[in-house]
């Protein structure tokens, strides 16, 4: 095999020169400039359909538990629709075909519906977790909080969602790990990402184990920093009493 | 504001020729990798139950590693080093099919490690009491029992490896999705292709996951 050449990162991605510092000045970009830019549209996917995939997901998982048949239909709906067909044509629906049939939504940046198709995609598996949630707990509860006289949306706030929201917080870790490497798959609609960086790279190089070592390298830290950031935030919001309450 | 679509392309023939052939892939990429993966997952999940540190280390590095990389990566990594290590090119197809089984080994690997674990203790000490050495007692005793409490797991991980194989669009291997678009380009149709392909995709496994849901009540009947 080949010897490592870490100096490729310091290459002008024009030119091919390397380039002191290995950081470009003046509009010039080295192979490092570019992989770092990546690494934020990778972020800035993931973080935004995070986002998306939370609100969606919590919205149809409520809607789920609710006595209302067609509420509990519709999430059924939604749940089976967005589990069901792979992420990558998911994507191309909403790059091609989204846009084609609803015209007005043409000016649309690429960026904005991958992050709809990947927030869709994955509210549907937080719906399911949001729904276990709430039916984890005693059903006791929502009784409770319906006989005191809150109403049912009150019930929800101030009663079930509480408890609820803080017991999926493991499997919601898990799903946000899960959507940082499923924003790779925004390479296909040419979104600058680190996944279309590696293939970028790799093809005008030719140094691809030194440049897919690094993107993976991120794709690792990215995902230990959620994972980091999800258990602090688990650790803030535990309740004393419960089980996993008094790690 | 709507725009006109137009499905009357999509004959038999079109079918036939583009399609087809990517179904098939597609079909034969998820049942080599189902059985390969869930082969040499079973390995390693006996690998990481083992009492020897030597053959634990190695799997749960194996699994943790892939289970952290997108897929997507994945893909990439294996058709860039496959060549490097044989020396010579490889197909994407022949090399999407060795990814997907060594890939989905670690996922079909975490399954069996919670299978295994849910056989009673009990079992494997009756297996050793009436003299069974350890292959006797995993594969007579422990394995049948582990493989039909992971039944429905295992075909609902092989449904999502059959919506992941379309990432194999990332080395542009012929898969059923690859075939839509061709279709689609040919055409100049690609928003119907598009359509149609989630219709189909959707179709196969919204109803392999009935199947798995009916599959999972009978069982729980049984039990």
């Amino acid at each position: 095999m080949a010897t490592w050449d870490w100096q490729v990162f310091c290459k002008d991605t024009i030119d091919g020169e390397i380039v002191p510092r290995c950081f470009g000045r003046g509009g010039d970009i080295t192979y490092l400039d570019w992989m770092l830019s990546a690494w934020g549209w990778t972020m800035s996917v993931a973080l935004l359909s995070l986002v998306v995939a939370l609100v969606a997901g919590s919205l149809v998982g409520i809607l789920r538990t609710t006595p209302n048949r067609g509420f509990v239909w519709f999430g059924n709906a939604w749940t089976e629709l967005f589990r069901n067909i792979p992420l990558l044509v998911q994507i191309f629906l909403w790059y091609h075909v989204i846009p084609a049939i609803f015209t007005p939504l043409r000016g649309l940046p690429s960026f904005i519906l991958v992050v709809f198709a990947l927030g869709f995609f994955t509210s549907a598996r937080i719906s399911e977790q949001v729904k276990a949630g709430i039916q984890s707990l005693p059903r006791g509860q929502r009784y409770a909080g319906l006989a005191m006289g809150l109403t049912l949306p009150q019930t929800y706030r101030y009663v079930l969602l509480p408890m609820a929201f803080r017991i999926v917080i493991p499997p919601l870790t898990s799903e946000s790990m899960n959507i940082v490497k499923n924003s790779s798959v925004a390479f296909a609609v040419s979104i600058a990402e680190l996944t279309m960086f590696a293939m970028q790279a790799q093809e005008e190089t030719s140094r691809g184990v030194e440049i897919y070592l690094a993107v993976t390298l991120l794709y690792f830290v990215s995902a230990f920093a959620i994972n980091r950031i999800a258990l602090f935030i688990e650790n803030r919001v535990r309740v004393p009493g419960m089980i996993g309450g008094g790690r | 504001m709507l725009a006109n679509l137009d499905f009357s392309f999509l004959n038999w023939q079109v079918i036939s020729s583009f399609i087809a052939k990517g179904f098939l892939f597609s079909i034969q990429l998820t049942l080599i990798a189902m059985v390969g993966g869930i082969a040499l997952g079973t390995l390693l999940a006996l690998m990481r139950l083992s009492s020897k540190p030597w053959l634990v280390w190695p799997a749960a590095a194996y699994v943790n590693t892939l289970r952290s990389i997108p897929l997507v990566m994945v893909i990439l990594w294996f058709f860039l080093l496959i060549p490097m290590l044989i020396g010579r090119p490889m197909g994407a197809e022949l090399s999407a099919i060795i990814t997907f089984t060594i890939f989905e080994a670690a996922y079909y690997s975490e399954i069996m490690r919670a299978g295994i674990q849910s056989v009673p203790k009990g079992q494997v000490h009756a297996g050793y009491a009436v003299g069974m050495t350890y292959r006797q007692t995993m594969q007579l005793v422990v394995l049948p029992q582990a493989f039909r409490n992971m039944l429905p797991v295992l075909l609902t991980q092989t449904v999502i490896l059959f919506q992941d194989t379309s990432l194999v669009y990332a080395i542009g291997a012929y898969d059923l999705l690859k075939g839509f678009e061709v279709a689609g380009k040919n055409f100049n149709r690609p928003v119907e292709t598009y359509l149609v392909a989630a219709v189909v995709y959707f179709v196969i496994c919204f109803s392999l996951s009935m199947l798995v849901r009916r599959l999972q009540q009978k069982i729980q009947i049984i039990r």
